[in-house]
């Protein structure tokens, strides 16, 4: 047997790689769902309620069916039936669109206008007149809700935490930190809205979607259409952000998908920037208790948590703000509390950190309180409380390396010459200060499929379906192939994003690389003991190739249970001037612990990307609910601040090495733990520039001149 | 043909002139899209505040979404696809790849078509809010491309590289002027 000699290989994992996608998406090559021409293609434009608790009383269908261009108005009149149940993490009911005459809040789907243009499409849906016979409402959330109760039980669901005697320890505590703070409605404004196209095509429905995840979504609508599973085939090769808000909520796919049955051609369905902020489940609002009580060295002996946060009268989602104090400190005793009140009001989702973002800010506010009270530096009180153990699961960490990245974080930003006072740096008009968070997000893995082919012509083919949100997911995974496979990079293709594929996790959580990984990996140990059995060299290969598959759900219920997190620290300065109230933040770092750096080229760009974001929800982001309608006064770009580019000064991201195969890959995730801790870091440092602490989000001008309140 | 519900009329893009008839209705994003598939233009929100629909017009930048393509007519229109010279990659996209000046690549082509026309406008020595000296030519500077480039939002968060990509394409461009 003859092969020719192999060239020597460097790893292609952590080393810098530019996107394989780069240049399709800088000559604007890479389309986007709504960028696919299709032929015979109709527009579909989404209708919504302008009230925000009510029953539908009418429907003029006449008028608008009368108009150039008009092909259809979908409503709950005439739309077609849906098979109650479906969801991607258990029922919900957001999923049945146009099923009854209820309307459960502004700016909920109550009909579809369909329509050879988008601007007769658009034209229709403005002209659609609806009468609805409005109810009473309740959109206002607040702390002491009469409504709040437990959240019902769900796989998503936080238990209630009662660990150890936490009166008994408050009692024996030298000092107690107890405050309330808040967050408010936060929307996730990928800058591609929600697009879908769906089309009947030789007996299968061809869907091609802006999400996170084809092959959930395909079961999804699979589900909800009582469709075999192999019937549906969902693919979305670029998409433009998701954050969490892609996969979850599918208004724009469930009517697409109707619509194109109904019709019987091709149908386009665009969210508008407008209805992304009530249709794709934001971060709702939290109010949140934390008391901390500690020895006056400021070691914990009790950690309580509350956390409420509204969810819709549609389907249950509650913000579990503490996941974070699961994991971050050591203390004797845990009450741990989530509760939720239904109101009239969208109902929320998964935003980048759901629970983490939120609950970062409060419990790592409260860490600089107490550093404050009991006169210690905020790096060391929380060095203090470093657990041997989950201090709340009891597990054994699968690795955990906050402490490194607090003190190599100290050391690059210059922590040990700063002065504890608040509010005694000046530089002209500005005060200044700074601040540290620790930082934390899980590192999961979902079950996955993969498959490789080694084709004839001596390149390779993966197949997974992965989702590239913007992650560098593609790049990564081909990285990752070329290593498994002891290739290049540049012989391994990578097809992503087709529900054919098979079963892959999404990409959310933080799990997509891990999940996908570990499956391209036990397939390519699998491709390559497949070719080491062939009777011929690589040479011989059939024209089709040769191809071996993964499924790693068996391997991953075979795993034991380990406490994996990814942990950071996070470094803010500000600026403050006490005259306007403006914040500016002068600089970031961000040190973080996350297992394998798979490219460094694209995972500094995803904590950067988290750090933006962890700014712009201390200084900018506030979903403002209007009680006189019940509607947001706020959604859109103009008056939802999200960071802009002058906003952000120099903002660095590094790692420390990190080798931990609980996730055999050895990637815990990176998308989400950016935007862990930030917003405290930038509250702290606020403090720390002018004594005054801010315990509600965001850190507005009318905040520092009111003092920071309410 | 024109009527009272549409017009007829010749687009310049990107060198290459086009005759359609448009509803009067069409914006300019629209008519690029969904008449001449250049689809590299993106709608990130139809109403001129997230840049993402950005193009240059008689070598300026506009939001092609508040443009109506009837008024475009007679005018010189650049989008991403007409930047490359072939399969050169016009110093921006070459930066923005090398640098990393994106994630999910929607804001890209926006970001890229406002980049240009913000070299341009500093080497026409056009002050911005960031400029400390408005009778001085503005410095090629982080802060005055933070400034300029504010019209155009990344919600990915990839401002850092952004910054980067831009200061360095706008910086040969000084050296090659």
């Amino acid at each position: 047997m003859t092969t020719p000699a192999a060239p020597p290989r460097t790893s292609a994992t952590g080393t810098p790689h530019t996107r394989r996608e780069g240049r399709a998406k800088v000559t604007g090559e890479a389309r986007y769902t709504g960028d696919i021409p299709f032929a015979e293609l109709a527009h579909g434009w989404l209708v919504t309620s302008t009230v925000a608790r009510g029953r539908i009383r009418s429907v003029d269908t006449d008028t608008v069916l009368a108009m150039p261009g008009v092909l259809a108005v979908l409503h709950p009149g005439n739309a077609l039936r849906l098979t109650p149940g479906a969801g991607l993490m258990g029922p919900d009911a957001n999923l049945q669109l146009l099923q009854d005459d209820r309307v459960p809040h502004v700016g909920w789907p109550v009909a579809l206008v369909v329509a050879e243009t988008q601007e007769q499409a658009r034209a229709g849906a403005d002209a659609l007149v609806i009468t609805y016979d409005e109810e009473p409402y309740d959109t206002a959330f607040r702390a002491d809700h009469p409504g709040l109760r437990p959240t019902a039980p769900s796989p998503l669901a936080m238990p209630d935490v009662d660990q150890g005697d936490p009166d008994a320890e408050l009692a024996a505590s030298a000092v107690v930190v107890d405050r309330e703070y808040t967050t408010p409605e936060e929307f996730h404004n990928a800058m591609e809205p929600h697009a879908a196209m769906a089309r009947w095509e030789n007996g299968r429905l061809e869907v091609v979607d802006s999400n996170q995840g084809s092959y959930a979504v395909a079961q999804v609508l699979a589900a909800l259409f009582s469709l075999d599973a192999d019937t549906v085939r969902v693919r979305s090769e670029h998409v433009g952000g998701g954050f969490g808000s892609k996969g979850l909520r599918l208004p724009h796919t469930v009517l697409a998908v109707m619509a194109t049955t109904i019709l019987h051609r091709p149908v386009r369905v665009v969210l508008t920037r407008r209805q992304m902020f009530s249709l794709v489940g934001h971060r709702p609002a939290t109010a949140q208790r934390v008391r901390l009580g500690a020895d006056a060295d400021g070691r914990l002996r009790v950690v309580e948590h509350e956390t409420a946060s509204p969810t819709s009268t549609v389907h249950e989602f509650a913000e579990q703000s503490t996941r974070h104090s699961r994991t971050l400190y050591a203390a004797d005793a845990f009450r741990l509390r989530t509760r939720v009140v239904p109101l009239d009001v969208p109902t929320p989702g998964f935003m980048r950190a759901p629970g983490w973002a939120p609950g970062s800010f409060a419990v790592e506010s409260a860490m600089d309180e107490l550093a404050a009270e009991v006169g210690v530096d905020p790096i060391a009180l929380r060095l203090r409380n470093e657990p041997e153990t989950g201090p709340v699961s009891g597990l054994p960490f699968s690795s955990r390396n906050l402490v490194a990245c607090l003190e190599e974080g100290a050391r690059r930003f210059g922590w040990a010459d700063r002065d504890p006072r608040p509010g005694v740096r000046r530089d002209g008009r500005w005060l200044l200060g700074t601040g540290v968070a620790a930082a934390a997000h899980s590192a999961g893995v979902g079950a996955s499929t993969a498959a490789i082919t080694a084709e004839a012509d001596g390149t390779y083919t993966v197949r997974v379906t992965a989702a590239d949100i913007g992650t560098g997911a593609r790049t990564a995974l081909g990285q990752i192939a070329a290593d498994a496979l002891e290739v290049s990079p540049e012989s391994v293709r990578i097809r992503i994003a087709d529900s054919d594929f098979g079963l892959a996790w999404l990409a959310g959580g933080s799990m997509g690389t891990a999940s996908w990984a570990w499956a391209i990996n036990e397939a390519a140990v699998a491709l390559r003991k497949k070719l080491a059995d062939l009777p011929g060299d690589m040479a011989d290969l059939p024209p089709e190739g040769v191809t071996a598959h993964a499924d790693t759900t068996e391997l991953l219920a075979a795993r034991e249970q380990r406490e994996s997190h990814g942990y950071g620290a996070q470094f803010a300065e500000v600026a403050v001037d006490p005259a306007s109230g403006e914040v500016r933040v002068r600089r970031m770092l961000g040190i973080f612990a996350v297992g394998r750096v798979v490219n460094p080229l694209t995972a500094r760009n995803q904590f950067i990307g988290g750090m933006t974001w962890g700014l712009s929800m201390a200084l900018h982001e506030e979903g403002v609910r209007d009680d006189a309608s019940g509607g947001l006064a706020n959604g859109d770009l103009a008056g939802y601040h999200v960071a802009a580019n002058a906003d952000v000064p120099l903002i660095e991201a590094d790692w420390i090495d990190e080798h931990d195969t609980y996730n055999p890959s050895g990637i815990k995730g990176l998308g989400e733990i950016g935007i862990v801790g930030g917003a405290a870091a930038v509250a702290n440092a606020v403090w720390h520039a002018t004594g005054v602490r801010h315990r509600h989000l965001p850190i507005s001008l009318e905040r520092v001149l009111s003092g920071g309140r309410r | 043909m024109t009527s009272t519900r549409s017009t007829e009329i010749s687009l310049r893009v990107n060198g290459e002139t086009h005759s359609l008839t448009v509803d009067n209705r069409t914006t300019l994003l629209d008519a690029l899209r969904e008449r001449l598939d250049l689809t590299g233009t993106k709608k990130g929100c139809d109403q001129g505040q997230c840049g993402a629909c950005t193009v240059l017009l008689d070598r300026q930048r506009v939001n092609s979404c508040l443009q109506l393509a009837v008024a475009a007519e007679g005018r010189d229109v650049t989008t991403i696809e007409g930047l490359a010279d072939g399969e050169e990659l016009h110093p921006v996209q070459q930066a923005f790849v090398d640098l990393d000046g994106y994630q999910c690549g929607y804001c890209t082509p926006g970001q890229i078509c406002s980049a240009v026309a913000v070299i341009e406008e500093l080497a026409r020595e056009w002050p911005s809010a960031a400029t400390d000296d408005v009778r001085r030519p503005p410095a090629v500077s982080e802060e005055e491309i933070r400034e300029r480039m504010s019209g155009n939002l990344c919600r990915c968060g990839a401002y850092v590289n952004i910054v980067r990509a831009v200061t360095q394409a706008a910086k040969n461009e000084q050296v090659n002027a």
